[in-house]
Parts: C-alpha cells; sequence; structure tokens
C-alpha cells in the first residue's frame, strides 16, 4: 500500500472540556490513544462525543485542559494546521467539485506536486472502489458512495488521526453493516490511528479497540468490548451496554461492606432477587438492577431456579429473531422484562425466569458520584 | 409539482373545457378549465392581458406615427422620433449613465454586502439582531422617507445633480437587497463543507475562492438582477439627487412627460419609452442567460419572508 | 465539576477563544463595509432628516406657530397637506388588497403545469419590467379619451361618450395595479408552492371538498405569506409618485404624500417641510405595516413543508 498512515506514539487528552454559555458540553476527558488504536467514543445525543470530536478536529476551541500529540501541544493550533483527516456525518462533499477534485483539495492545500497528487489520488479513489465514478460529482453518488469518497478525502492525506463523526447514521441498515467492515479493513489495512463517534452500540462493539462511554458530557467507563460488556460500572453504561432490563429497587442487605463481596439482595417492587453488586449498595439505598435479556432464563417445569432467583409473569409480546425470539413479560405488578429465548412460549401463557446471581447486577441508582472503581478497566485509562 | 399534477397534464393541454376525460386523469382532478371560477380567473388574465398589449402596443404604434390624434392609426409611419428624441434628450449619453450607473450600483452592493451576508448567515454576535433590523429598515420605508434627508445632505456636501449622488442614492436600497436575498442562500449551504474544507488544510481565504465562492455565484447572479432592474426602474430616488447631465432614462422621460408648457411633444416621449424597454429587455436577456428565473422567485420568497 | 480539584485545571482558553464563543473575532471585519454603508448613508442622513423636521422655516413659523413644531403644526393643519394622508391610503390600500387578493386565484389556477404556461407566467411578470414611467406613457395613449380603449368599448356599444379613465384616481388605481399585481403573483406563487401538496390529498382522502380545502388547510398555511405580500405590495402602492404626476390628477384628486414632500423639496426648497411629510409618510406606513404583522402573528407560522 503507497497510502500509510502518519507515524506518532501516542496521542494525550489532559482534563479536556469545554463549556460555554454556562453550559457544559464536556468536562474531565482524559485519554491516551495509541497509534494504531480503534477508539469509540459512545454515547446518547447530547452526550458530548461530538464535542470531543470537534475540540480534537480544532473546530470548537477548548475552555479546559490540553491536547498532546508526542508531548506537543496541538490543541493551540488551528485545524488547519493540525493534520488530522476528519469524515462528517453529512459527508460535507464540496458539491461543485467532481470525486477526483474533491479527494485531491487537500493534497493540492499542501502545495504537493501534480503528477503526485494524481497518483495518490488514484490510489486513494480504488482503495474505496470507486474507480467508475471518479469524474462525477457528489449529486450523482449515492449516499454510500459520497461517504467513501469522504473517506478517501480523508486518508489521502496520510493523517496521524483519522476523525469519524457518525459517518454512518445516514445509510440504510443493510449498507451500514457493509460499510462497517469497510471502515474497519481500511482502519487495518493502512494502519490508521481512529477516533469514531457514534450512539449505535452495536457498533461501537464491533469496530473498537476501545470505547469511551459519556454521558453528560462526563466520562462513565474507558474499556475494551468485553469489559464494558461483562463489567459495567454503572447502571447508565450497562444501559447502553445491552442490558435491557434495568430495574429499580431497594437494597435489603447491611449498608457496609458489600462492596467486593459476591453476592447482595435486592427488593424489585414485589420480587426479591439475587445479584452481584457493583459498588456500594446497602442499607436499603435505592439500586438499579441490571440484567441482559439472554441472561433471563424461561424455566422449564421441574427445573430449579438458580440462586433463588424466580420471577413469573404473563408473556405479552413475542418477535421473532429467526434464531431466537424476543419476548416480552409482564410480572404482576406491570414491570415488563426483556428476555431473549430460543424457543418461543405463547402470548399469554405465564412462565417462570431465572437468572444466575452472576449476571444480575446491582448498582447504585445515584449515578452523580463518581462511578465504580473496582472494574479493572480502570487500569488501562489514562 | 405534486405528482398528481404531472398525472394531470397529458389530458389538460388538449381537454375541451367542461368534459372531464376520466381515462387519462386521477378520479377527483379537475380539468383546467371546469368551472365557472376557473372561466373568470382566465377572463381576468385575458384583460390583464389585453391591457398590457394595449398599453405596449400603444406606445410602440405612438413611437411610428407621423401624428396620431383622432384615429385608430396613424396616417403616415416614420422614424423621425426616434432620431429626433435621441438628438434631442442627448440619448447616448442618458442610455450610457443609466447603464453605468446600474453596473456601478449591481458592482458595490454586491461586494458591500455578501461579506455581509456572509457573517450574518453563519455566526451570531452580540448585536446582530439589530444589525439584522438596520439592514431591513431602507426596504421596509418609502423611498421618499429616507430619499428626501439623504438628498438634503447630499446637496449640502455639494454632491447635488451629480452621478456619484446617484449611485450612492440607489445603493440604498440594493445594498440590503442583497444581504436579504444571500443570507438565506448561504444558510443553506452545509457549513460543514467550510470545516471539511480545513480539515484538508484550507486557509481563511482557500477555502473562500475555492469553495465558497463557486457555489455563490448562482446566488449573486441572481440577486445581482433584481438589483439591476430595480436600479434601472428606480425614479424616487434618483429623481431627487440627478440633474440634466446625471439622469437616469426614466428620469429623463419623466422631465420630458413634465416640462413646462405641457411636455414634449407625445410621440418624442413614446421612442424614448420604447427604447428604455430596449434596454431594459437587452440587459435582463443577457443577464438570464446566466441564471435560472425560477432561483429568482425562490430568493425573493426567502428574501421577504419577515 | 466546576471547581478546580487538581492544579493547573483552570480554563485554558485564551482571551482570543473567550471572545471568539460570543462571537468576536477577526471576520467581524466583513461586516464593516456594510455597517459603514448603513450609516452614513442611511442613519446619519436619516436623523439630520428627524432633527430638521424641528427646524421650521422662518415662513412656516409665522403662518402656523408652534414653535419648533411649526412643521409638524403645518402637517396636521393645512388641509392641501394633511389630506394627502387619506388620499394616499384611498389609492394604496384598495390597491394592495386587490393585488394580493387577485392573485391568490391566479396562483391557484397557473399551479398545474399545462401548455403556455411559460407564456402565461411571462405575461403576467413582464411589466415589472416596465416600470411605472413606461406604464404611464402608454396609459395615457392608450386609455384615453381617444385611445383604443375608449374606441373600442363605444364601437361595441357599451358607452356613448368616452370614459375619462386617465388623469384621475382611476388612471393611477389601474398603474397602481399594472405594475404590482405581477410581484404580488411571484410572491404568493412561491408561497403557494411551498405547500406540501400531500396535504391537500391527506385532506381529500378525509372526505374534504374544493372549497373545504382551500378555507381550512391553503388558506390559513398561506396566511403570513399573504400578510408578508400585502405589506411589500402596500409599501410599493404607499410610495406612489410617478403615476400619481402623470395619469392622475397631481394638485387635485391624486396629491399623494410623495408628491406633496417633493413639492415641498423641490418647489418650495423647504427641506425641513420636505423632511417633515417624508417622515409622517415613514409613520403612516408603519402604523399599517404594524397592524398587519400584529394580524399575522396569529396565525401558524411553522414550517409547511413544501419544496417552495
Amino acid at each position: 500500500m503507497a497510502i500509510t498512515a502518519g507515524k506518532f506514539d501516542s496521542l494525550e487528552l489532559r482534563d479536556v472540556g469545554r463549556s460555554f454559555g454556562g453550559h457544559e458540553a464536556l468536562v474531565g476527558l482524559d485519554l491516551t490513544v495509541r497509534a494504531g488504536e480503534f477508539i469509540a467514543l459512545l454515547g446518547p445525543s447530547g452526550c458530548g462525543k461530538s464535542t470531543a470530536l470537534n475540540c480534537l478536529a480544532g473546530l470548537l476551541p477548548l475552555t479546559h485542559g490540553q491536547i498532546l500529540l508526542d508531548g506537543q501541544r496541538v490543541d493551540t493550533l488551528p485545524s488547519e494546521k493540525r493534520g488530522f483527516g476528519m469524515v462528517f456525518q453529512s459527508y460535507a462533499l464540496f458539491p461543485h467539485l467532481t470525486v477526483e477534485k474533491n479527494v485531491a483539495f487537500g493534497l493540492q492545500m499542501r502545495g504537493l506536486p501534480r503528477a503526485e497528487i494524481t497518483q495518490r489520488v488514484r490510489e486513494a479513489i480504488s482503495l474505496v472502489k470507486l474507480e467508475e465514478h471518479a469524474k462525477k460529482l457528489p449529486g450523482q453518488l449515492s449516499g454510500g458512495q459520497q461517504q467513501r469518497v469522504a473517506i478517501a478525502r480523508a486518508v489521502v492525506l496520510e493523517p496521524s488521526l483519522v476523525l469519524m463523526d457518525e459517518p454512518l447514521s445516514n445509510l440504510d441498515a443493510k449498507l451500514r453493516l457493509d460499510m462497517r467492515t469497510e471502515i474497519r479493513r481500511l482502519h487495518q489495512s493502512l494502519g490508521l490511528t481512529t477516533i469514531y463517534v457514534t450512539h449505535d452500540q452495536e457498533e461501537a462493539l464491533s469496530l473498537a479497540d476501545r470505547l469511551v462511554v459519556l454521558r453528560e458530557g462526563r466520562v462513565q467507563q474507558i474499556g475494551t468490548p468485553d469489559e464494558l460488556y461483562d463489567h459495567p460500572r454503572n447502571w447508565h453504561v450497562a444501559d447502553f451496554m445491552g442490558y435491557r432490563n434495568i430495574l429499580p429497587g431497594t437494597a435489603l442487605d447491611a449498608a457496609n461492606g458489600t462492596a467486593g463481596t459476591e453476592r447482595t439482595r435486592v427488593q424489585v417492587g414485589s420480587m426479591t432477587l439475587t445479584g452481584r453488586p457493583v459498588g456500594d449498595v446497602g442499607g436499603s439505598s435505592e439500586v438499579r438492577v441490571a440484567v441482559r435479556p439472554d441472561d433471563l432464563v424461561v424455566l422449564a417445569d421441574g427445573d430449579a431456579p438458580q440462586d433463588g432467583n424466580a420471577v413469573t409473569g404473563t408473556v405479552a409480546v413475542v418477535e421473532y429473531h429467526g434464531r431466537e425470539f424476543a419476548v416480552v413479560v409482564q410480572t404482576s405488578d406491570g414491570t415488563l422484562l426483556h428476555v431473549r429465548t430460543p424457543s418461543a412460549p405463547e402470548v399469554g401463557d405465564v412462565v417462570t425466569l431465572t437468572a444466575a446471581g452472576e449476571r444480575v447486577l446491582v448498582f447504585p441508582a445515584d449515578l452523580a458520584g463518581r462511578p465504580a472503581a473496582t472494574a479493572p478497566a480502570e487500569a488501562v485509562a489514562v | 409539482m405534486s405528482a398528481l399534477d404531472t398525472a394531470g397534464s397529458p389530458a389538460t393541454g388538449t381537454a375541451s373545457p367542461g368534459r372531464p376525460r376520466a381515462t387519462s386523469r386521477l378520479p377527483g382532478e379537475r380539468s383546467l378549465a371546469a368551472s365557472p371560477s376557473t372561466w373568470f380567473v382566465w377572463a381576468g388574465m385575458a384583460a390583464f392581458l389585453v391591457f398590457l398589449l394595449g398599453i405596449l402596443g400603444a406606445v410602440v404604434v405612438d413611437s411610428f406615427g407621423r401624428q396620431w390624434f383622432n384615429t385608430w392609426l396613424p396616417a403616415e409611419w416614420t422614424a423621425q422620433w426616434y432620431s429626433g428624441s435621441w438628438e434631442r434628450f442627448d440619448l447616448a449619453h442618458v442610455i450610457g449613465v443609466t447603464v453605468g450607473v446600474a453596473l456601478t450600483v449591481v458592482v458595490l452592493s454586491v461586494l458591500i454586502g455578501v461579506p455581509a451576508a456572509y457573517l450574518l448567515a453563519r455566526r451570531s454576535f452580540p448585536g446582530k439582531r439589530l444589525v439584522n433590523v438596520l439592514f431591513l429598515l431602507p426596504i421596509l420605508m418609502p423611498p421618499i422617507t429616507f430619499g428626501i434627508p439623504l438628498a438634503t445632505v447630499m446637496y449640502s456636501f455639494g454632491l447635488g445633480r451629480s452621478v456619484i449622488a446617484v449611485v450612492l442614492v440607489n445603493l440604498v436600497p440594493s445594498v440590503p437587497f442583497v444581504i436579504l436575498t444571500m443570507t438565506p442562500f448561504i444558510e443553506q449551504i452545509n457549513p460543514a463543507i467550510e470545516s471539511a474544507a480545513r480539515m484538508c488544510g484550507a486557509g481563511m481565504r482557500q477555502v473562500f475562492t475555492r469553495v465558497l465562492a463557486p457555489l455563490l455565484v448562482p446566488g449573486i447572479l441572481a440577486a445581482s438582477i433584481l438589483v439591476l432592474v430595480r436600479t434601472v426602474g428606480m425614479f424616487e430616488l434618483t429623481f431627487l439627487v440627478s440633474g440634466p447631465q446625471s439622469d437616469t432614462l426614466v428620469v429623463a422621460i419623466y422631465r420630458a412627460m413634465t416640462a413646462a408648457g405641457g411636455g414634449e411633444a407625445r410621440q418624442l416621449i413614446s421612442a424614448m419609452a420604447v427604447m428604455y424597454t430596449l434596454t431594459m429587455l437587452a440587459m435582463l436577456v443577457v443577464a438570464l442567460r446566466f441564471v435560472n428565473p425560477t432561483q429568482l422567485v425562490a430568493q425573493v420568497k426567502d428574501a421577504r419572508d419577515d | 465539576m466546576t471547581a478546580p480539584t487538581t492544579s493547573g485545571a483552570r480554563s485554558t482558553a485564551s482571551l482570543r477563544h473567550r471572545l471568539a464563543e460570543r462571537g468576536i473575532d477577526a471576520s467581524l471585519w466583513l461586516m464593516v463595509p456594510a455597517l459603514v454603508f448603513a450609516l452614513a448613508l442611511f442613519v446619519y442622513p436619516f436623523s439630520y432628516g428627524i432633527g430638521l423636521t424641528f427646524q421650521p422655516g422662518l415662513a412656516t413659523q409665522e403662518r402656523w406657530g408652534g414653535g419648533v413644531f411649526a412643521n409638524y403644526v403645518a402637517f396636521f393643519r393645512d388641509p392641501f397637506v394633511f389630506d394627502s394622508v387619506w388620499i394616499t391610503m384611498r389609492l394604496a390600500l384598495p390597491a394592495a388588497l386587490f393585488n394580493v387578493l387577485a392573485s391568490i386565484p391566479v396562483a391557484l389556477v397557473l399551479r398545474r403545469k399545462f401548455r403556455g404556461k411559460r407564456f402565461m407566467t411571462s405575461v403576467l411578470v413582464l411589466p415589472i419590467t416596465l416600470g411605472t414611467v413606461l406604464t404611464a406613457q402608454g396609459l395615457l395613449i392608450f386609455a384615453g379619451r381617444q385611445g383604443w380603449l375608449n374606441r373600442t368599448l363605444m364601437s361595441i356599444g357599451l358607452i356613448d361618450e368616452p370614459l375619462q379613465l386617465v388623469n384621475n384616481y382611476v388612471g393611477v388605481m389601474f398603474s397602481l395595479i399594472i405594475t404590482g399585481f405581477p410581484f404580488a403573483f411571484l410572491l404568493v406563487s412561491s408561497y403557494l408552492s411551498g405547500i406540501d401538496p400531500s396535504l391537500d390529498a391527506a385532506a381529500r382522502t378525509l372526505g374534504a371538498g374544493w372549497w373545504q380545502r382551500f378555507r381550512r388547510i391553503t388558506l390559513p398555511l398561506l396566511a403570513p405569506g399573504l400578510a408578508t405580500t400585502f405589506i411589500l405590495t402596500f409599501v410599493l402602492a404607499f410610495s406612489v409618485f410617478p403615476s400619481a404626476r402623470l395619469v392622475g390628477d397631481a394638485m387635485g384628486s391624486t396629491r399623494v404624500m410623495s408628491l406633496m414632500a417633493f413639492r415641498a423639496f423641490g418647489e418650495q426648497n423647504d427641506y425641513a417641510m420636505a423632511s417633515t411629510i417624508a417622515l409622517m409618510m415613514g409613520v403612516v406606513e408603519l402604523v399599517v405595516v404594524a397592524i398587519v404583522l400584529a394580524w399575522r402573528s396569529l396565525f401558524y407560522k411553522g414550517s409547511t413543508g413544501g419544496k417552495g
């Protein structure tokens, strides 16, 4: 490959923050990115992920903190001098320039000789497989094709860092899956370092080496996909990682000493459950219980419930999902539980659900405090 | 136009009034001439057309007639009025002034107005609302209301009756007009494009020349045409500050019509009026080669939306 | 988390950055030419003019009294001048109303595609290029006592004597309609096309007939645009000047305010009085505009979904 990413050792974000008009869009982001990593910034709308990306790009100024590339501050440089590539959500292709000229733009800004520009443009275009469309205008291309042009335009500059702002959100579902693979392939084959913003946890999990989960401007957790998947630090992260059942409840065990213990009991509505505590729960404090749909098992007659967890309810909705069924069970006090099961009960059936205590996570309801410090992900960040 | 309209179009062009053809139109679609109210509208438009042709025709015929007072048409035809008025009113000079002033006003108002429109479209800054109102006022006011004080100032500066004064006076409604039409135009250009250009390493000047300017050209051309038409046709403001050497064509015609002693010969004026129309048409034809007329309507509509 | 917990966590943004947050940066220079223009050619002369109105000439003071307000006293007390307000309104209001209302059915009918649509649209829009002076000359010839219009009406037998259609109220009205209608039509057309056509289709499926659809869907959505069109057409008509002089009865029944202002300016060289009349013109017009805007604010002004 003639196109290779610019080399650097590390990119460090130190206490990066941005507030304006009294509103804190981003607070206290500490992150060190190593060359070649694929980092996903994940969170709901307004969580600050796009703000973080735009601050990295230089399109928004920081109000707090520093950004250092190999120890040199870059946050004082304007965007056009940082040498980062960026792919925008709306692609932002120059509508009056052909595909070729769009891709060539950045190289022309650098003042490279024409022959070199032509060659590099040709390589970039064939990299994204758009050779036949090279002379077309963006208006003549489909969404997926436009997005590939946007990617080519960013990588042709061989940037040290590529920033992507929800590049797939405007595409239809099937195209999104295809492009996801493309992006990962390009990242690996070119040896890029990518920072990718999305609100889709499935996308983040499949693409990223590490994820940064944000909420209301603050980092909730930084870690690898399986760390976040198996050990979410608070119930917000759990919610984002597919723990679809988040149930409010009250702790039943004594106040001290639940942190670090294996099991604790909670009262959720009319049910008493045994789960694994994450953080400090106890002494009648309010908690949230998080369970994945796949961890809820429909008890067959005669089987014993796991860890004493048994919940009875009526089947309300059954959805066919290929190999599995997504079932919604309503308990006697009205709580809706989402279950994934290989065999479908009928709507109206009364079933009993159980779950291993290990997979029933109990979090403090209050998110304002620091997330639990026990998760192993802590060691990797900063 | 909706799909329903295009489905109806093959039929309506040739449908005889009052007989709907069910096979070529969707159910419920009315024929173009089906109801009495539609006939009424067509009658009204026909009357308008009659008036228009009558007015134009009358002026043209008058300009070519030797004498025309009591009859349907002049008895003899001549071109003497054209050469006569050309000499008498020094039309070469007047047309030159008209075209020169109009073009100067267009160029100046674009140079002044487009950067301001860019700022209004993209940024918010303290006092922005005040600035918006400031640029809206000259368009909402009658020209006389600010024209008379402005003319007074011009005279007191010794600029009365000069071409400079005519240009300056015509700038007052034109610059806000350019700003008003260009601001929504710029707003609908995706701002991420400028960011993308910067991420590709373009500095401010290059963003403007390589990316923004090409995209702005259609809007600028449309606004320019409107300013051109307005300036050539603008009477009140020019009349207030112009003199015999700096009259534009409309003002010259007016002076001829209101000259002491009942005005100049009617046919001379008609000849001038025809030449005015031709000048205006010539400029429009040249300008419309660059611009799609339907864009004009959209600009005006967006601009006028309070 | 606003209190710094570690040293160096205070804002690192420079003053330049913080100003930029509020929108103050070097690019504001782009606004300077326009601001200079507005101040020098508009704000300053306008305030100067207002000041002038409070400096009445000796003759005015002597005749009307009132000290510094003599110009205003003269304006309100001199019937020759004051009546011009009503005379102008009497022309401008009906003309603007007619132009706006008449353009609705025309815009509706011309919505669909048909052969000759471009021709019709050009015909309707042509008068914008002709201008008031040309229209005036044409009307004088065409609608004069010896003109084609009267001749045709007489030869058909509709009238016995030629009608007095020029040099009076009628002539000016014709002129206002001919020059004002195309403009109103263009605006109303584009507002109409800005209404999503599927709204009409939806109303149909719900059983609404043509008139009901117009009255309950189209008209309410069109109303704000109509108000705007009325305001702009009114401003144009209210400023009428050459037509009132050329096709009207300049010192009589079509003695509009702009004529009065110009008479003070050019003929009497009473700049102060001229500024007063000009100012009052602006005030009267502003009152009408304000009333219409207030009425307009009662309507739904949000997106109507069309392509515009």
